[in-house]
């Protein structure tokens, strides 16, 4: 079991050195002539405006909390599907009633206009 | 034939128990063969997608594509790797150097690791989690990250908005992709994969979930950031979304974690509906590549057939849509299971 996740991080460590490699060989082989012009920021030619990093929409941020709600969940979903077959009737009630509670959530959500991109 | 790369596993597995080494190293060298081989594979595999991308595209807009370096332009991908690693790497001034930096190598690790438990044949998972499934959303997911520090590491205003609405997108579409799961993980009574595809020995789970399956297909196009869902790098306005900074091999990786995922959807989309790798006649690795191929087709079909959507539709689809579907897909499941269980 423990074995089992050593090798996740074998994974790890493998997929995080892999690209370093990538980066290394292209370092030893291309060429480097920087120049301001080349390092400005591309805005398609012209000079950049103002600041990027500025505040941005609340839709934004609106789906962000959404989606914390459902995506927690789905985790207290999985535990369920995956002993759904032995559990009694009771058990599959109760979830329509959870599941029956969020749906509510997103009609109200879906109500208050949280859902609309404007 | 069937048995060709277990028995090379396990004839390297006796060879390194030969050398002295203990049981827990020889396991964990394993892996990192394991590794070695699943990134060769995939690398291989993102050569020629990218040629078989472009050959298909121009099929379909009745072009010729490339057919110039090599015979039918089959070089053409190679030639193009040994461009980028020789192109300079740009860094913009105005950058935010470390995040910029350190994109390229997050959006690659999971795009690696979700091939952890993929199983390319049978018995030939490299890691056979007992979570299987939910490991492989968990550490998908994380490839957001990658593109929010993209987008906000280059302070680039194309590039920022580009990440943002990826992340929209993306964190989006995983609620629908995660509830179609649920109902083949309540037939199977298992995350783990070699269950789930045991699980579909004799029925495929595209016929018991076929629309789980659709929205499956949906949103995990969406969660690929490809047509008719490529907002986040939509050219006309975007010019390349979160990766609009970006240069030479630092670009590749992006583009090669890109087709990574790619692949590993196709593959997960495989072991959960398509009967996993399993076919008569054939080794069950040659299905398998078979099947991933055929899966790969038809995000590359959709791709090239449909025109992007608006963003507010982009929304609608998921919230307004797909979500209500897949929970109403969760309670049919359910109540099917329970009258097959009451008759039976």
């Amino acid at each position: 079991m423990l074995q089992n996740y050593a090798g996740v991080g074998v994974f790890f460590l493998i997929a995080a050195i892999f690209p370093l490699i990538l980066l290394a060989t292209a370092w030893l082989v291309r060429p480097k002539r920087p120049s301001p012009e080349k390092l400005s920021t591309y805005e398609c030619g012209l000079e950049t405006q103002g600041p990027t990093w500025v505040q941005f929409k609340i839709s934004y941020f609106l789906y962000a909390l959404i989606f914390v709600i459902f995506d927690v969940e789905t985790v207290f979903l999985y535990p369920w599907a995956v002993k759904f077959q032995a559990l009694t009737l009771f058990a599959f009630v109760e979830m329509i009633i959870f599941i029956g509670i969020l749906v509510i959530g997103l009609w109200y959500a879906w109500k208050e206009g949280a859902l609309e991109w404007l | 034939m069937e048995r060709l790369f277990l028995n090379l596993g396990e004839g390297i597995q006796q060879w390194l128990a030969s050398l002295g080494l203990g049981a827990t190293a020889v396991s964990l060298i394993m892996v990192a063969i394991k590794v070695a081989a699943i990134l060769g594979f995939v690398l291989l595999n993102v050569l020629y997608l990218v040629y078989l991308e472009r050959k298909i595209s121009a099929y379909i807009q009745q072009r010729l594509g490339p057919n110039r370096v090599g015979p039918r332009g089959l070089l053409q991908t190679t030639m193009d790797v040994i461009k980028l690693i020789s192109k300079e790497d740009i860094i913009p001034q105005a950058a935010d150097r470390k995040v910029f930096r350190l994109a390229a190598i997050v959006v690659f690790i999971p795009a690696v690791m979700l091939y952890a438990v993929i199983p390319f044949g049978k018995d030939m998972i490299a890691i056979d989690l007992n979570i299987g499934v939910f490991y492989f959303i968990a550490v998908s997911s994380t490839t957001t990250i990658a593109f929010l520090m993209a987008g906000w590491g280059s302070n680039n205003k194309y590039s920022l908005l580009g990440g943002m609405r990826t992340v929209a997108q993306m964190v989006s579409y995983e609620i629908p992709l995660v509830f179609s799961i649920l109902g083949v993980i309540m037939l199977t009574g298992s995350l783990k994969m070699s269950d789930i595809i045991a699980a579909q020995k004799d029925v495929w789970f595209i016929v018991l979930q076929p629309i789980a399956f659709l929205i499956f297909f949906i949103a995990g196009t969406a969660e690929l950031n490809r047509a008719p869902f490529d907002l986040p790098e939509g050219e006309q306005e975007l010019i390349a979304g979160a990766t609009t900074e970006y240069s030479g091999m630092r670009w590749a990786i992006f583009f090669l974690a890109e087709y990574s995922n790619l692949v590993a959807m196709s593959a997960l989309a495989v072991t959960l509906f398509l009967g996993g790798p399993s076919g008569p006649w054939a080794p069950s690795w040659i299905w398998f590549v078979i099947k991933v191929y055929i899966m790969i087709y038809l995000f590359m079909w959709v791709r090239w057939t449909f025109p992007r959507i608006r963003v507010d539709h982009l929304m609608h689809t998921n919230w307004k849509f797909l979500l209500p579907l897949s929970l109403a897909n969760i309670l049919v499941t359910g109540i099917g299971i329970k009258i097959f269980e009451w008759f039976s």
